[in-house]
């Protein structure tokens, strides 16, 4: 299970992003993701700075432009949505090269390519420089109900597990000579998914009764307490106030 | 919400699957809602939501499972992460997925299954950059709660009148995941004409969702349908909307079937849960409160989507005043207040109060009665 902790989004590296405490870091993240979106659209140089704010991130956490302008690539499904949107939206209308484009609808494709890009930028950037268990250490510390931090880690912890049992149930119908091909075979394939979920639900009875008897009672014992010098803090805020300031400016100019 | 992908080759996808490290590194990606599609009040105000919605559940989930919580609802969030990896192809190299949300409320119930649903979401959003951070309120309101009460009740609904038996699970089923899927879609209209960030039109948005998602919902309800048919066929008492279901285990004592007494081990109800409700009913009553006051100090700026059709086609010229009209609540404003604004939150905060009040006296009046009719004190603790 050694290799299934790390996520695909993790890289290894130890740069001082890397080292900050995950909670301050989660923290700043959704600080920025926050000034991000109440930025006005029109202030088109603020999403300018926003984007080379993220990059000193990046060039701070070692992580590479390939790499980060790969992940992004995750969000292509929006921009055709966004594309969409000169089209269709209401209100005045302008001609782009003999097309009539909608001006509301052009600011509304705008505003979602670049608040979205932002946003999953800061995510991919998050998740590349924490770890899985760091992450949701950092939940924890953030004081998330203790109870929905556990069914995460269960979660993420089984997740791997759970999956593999998957991957066997396909390899076993394969080497029997199945293929899926359309409609007709989807009940092969939702018996696949109901033997999956008793698979997982009878798990899961074995990792209580497991648990119980180690003496656990409802709560897990904290062990690892994820701790933060005021400077860490400070450091980790400094991405999420200096967007501030440029948000603040976004709106005053 | 959903997608269609085209089918990677079966060969290619074998050599990849068998030397990576899988389950997180072979993530679909759904389709959830971004960062700036919302406006950032409305956004924060699901997020409120969102977070009463889970609170509510995590009791609720507690008072089902106890300290079983945490493990089965994990293993079972697990269990919709993967089989939302599950490809199931319809024709031409596409091929959908399911969504999960009826199937979690059918199988494990509606407090489990909204967090199981929200844990998914906020794991993809955090880890996997799918929707955005401040979407996530909206997403987990839309795609773990509507999906997932809408699906239940319309479920345990359709149990209830239909003939007891496996088929009618199956069918329930069916109409639970064809109507949640619409329905979450129309939730998210909503939202969106209450705080979409571009003026499109909402009849043409509503007309898109609905229609792409009820055909969405088509495949999902056969899939769910097929999935909790099959999980009835071998655990029937793992479903917990067949709970109903089960048969008695009778006994033949000298030629008379008699009941068999209840197991010793029936799980008896965790003092852990039996808490005051106090805090929930507060948390409930200050949400109302904040929503009513605060939300419609926004809302009221704009007019209500009927009034506004029927302004334009001009139907409202021979409505005739309601005979409420000169109350001092009238048209959801405060009279003697000025500013439309404050005067609407106001009314907002007094029409809360009075329902709350006008609530609890029939609930009061309903329980005496029962507790009168019933004559056990046990009976009206467990209502």
């Amino acid at each position: 299970m050694g290799a299934g902790h790390a996520h695909r989004l993790y890289r290894h590296g130890h740069s001082p992003v890397h080292a900050l405490p995950p909670h301050t870091k989660l923290a700043a993240t959704f600080a920025f993701v926050v000034v991000v979106v109440s930025t006005p659209r029109e202030a088109m140089w603020a999403f300018g700075l926003y984007a080379v704010l993220l990059g000193l991130v990046a060039f701070r956490a070692r992580v590479p432009a390939g790499f980060l302008l790969k992940r992004l690539l995750i969000e292509v499904p929006f921009v055709a949505f966004a594309v969409l949107m000169p089209f269709v939206a209401e209100g005045e209308r302008v001609d782009v090269l003999g097309v009539s484009l909608s001006v509301n609808g052009l600011w509304g494709a705008w505003n979602v390519l670049a608040k979205g890009t932002l946003g999953v930028a800061t995510s991919v950037l998050l998740a590349a420089t924490t770890e899985l268990r760091e992450v949701l250490l950092g939940l924890q510390r953030l004081k998330l109900p203790p109870l929905l931090v556990q069914i995460a880690s269960f979660m993420i912890r089984y997740g791997d597990v759970i999956t593999d049992e998957l991957r066997r149930m396909r390899i076993a119908r394969e080497s029997r000579g199945f293929e899926a091909r359309g409609v007709r075979h989807w009940g092969v394939l939702a018996k696949t998914a109901g033997a999956l979920f008793i698979r997982s639900y009878e798990r899961g009875e074995r990792v209580h009764l497991a648990m119980v008897s180690r003496g656990y009672a409802g709560a897990m014992p904290v062990i690892d307490e994820v701790t933060a010098s005021r400077a860490q803090w400070s450091y980790a805020l400094t991405l999420p106030f200096a967007a501030l300031v440029v948000c603040v400016l976004g709106w005053a100019l | 919400m959903c997608d269609t992908r085209e089918q990677q080759s079966e060969s290619n996808e074998r050599v990849t699957r068998s030397c990576e490290p899988f389950a997180l590194s072979h993530y679909h990606r759904t389709v959830h809602v971004p960062d700036g599609f919302i406006n950032a009040p409305t956004s924060a105000v699901t997020g409120v939501v969102a977070a009463g919605a889970i609170a509510v559940s995590l009791r609720g989930a507690r008072r089902e499972l106890d300290e079983r919580t945490a493990p089965l609802a994990g293993l079972v969030a697990a269990f919709i992460f993967a089989v939302q990896m599950l490809n199931f192809p319809v024709a031409a190299g596409t091929s959908g997925h399911l969504l999960g949300g009826a199937l979690a409320a059918i199988l494990v119930g509606p407090y489990t299954g909204v967090l199981c649903i929200s844990v998914v979401l906020l794991m993809q959003g955090i880890l996997f950059a799918d929707g955005g951070l401040t979407a996530l309120g909206v997403n987990i309101t839309v795609m773990g709660c509507v999906t997932t009460v809408v699906a239940y009740a319309v479920f345990r609904g359709l149990v209830k009148v239909l003939p007891r038996g496996r088929r009618s699970v199956t069918v329930a089923s069916f109409v639970a995941a064809l109507l949640s899927v619409p329905a979450a879609a129309l939730a998210f209209t909503l939202l969106y004409w209450i705080g979409g960030t571009t003026d499109v039109a909402i009849g043409k948005v509503a007309t898109a969702m609905v229609g792409v998602h009820l055909l969405i919902g088509i495949g999902e309800a056969a899939i769910t349908a097929l999935t909790v048919g099959a999980v009835i066929a071998v655990r029937p008492d793992l479903v917990h909307g067949a709970r109903g279901l089960q048969q008695k285990l009778q006994l033949r004592v000298n030629g008379a079937l008699v009941d068999v007494p209840a197991a010793e081990g029936a799980r008896t109800a965790p003092v852990a849960a039996r808490t005051s409700r106090r805090t929930l009913w507060v948390s409930g009553l200050v949400t109302s409160l904040v929503l009513a006051g605060f939300v419609s100090f926004y809302a009221s700026a704009n007019p209500d989507g009927l009034e506004k059709v029927a302004a334009d086609k001009g139907i409202d010229e021979k409505v005739e005043e309601h005979a409420a009209a000169d109350s001092p609540l009238a048209d959801y404003g405060v009279k003697d207040v000025d500013n439309a604004r404050l005067s609407g939150g106001l009314a907002g905060v007094i029409g809360v109060g009075v329902t709350v009040v006008a609530g609890s006296a029939v609930f009061w009046a309903v329980r005496r009665r029962r507790g009168v009719d019933d004559a056990s004190p046990t009976a009206v603790e467990n209502v």
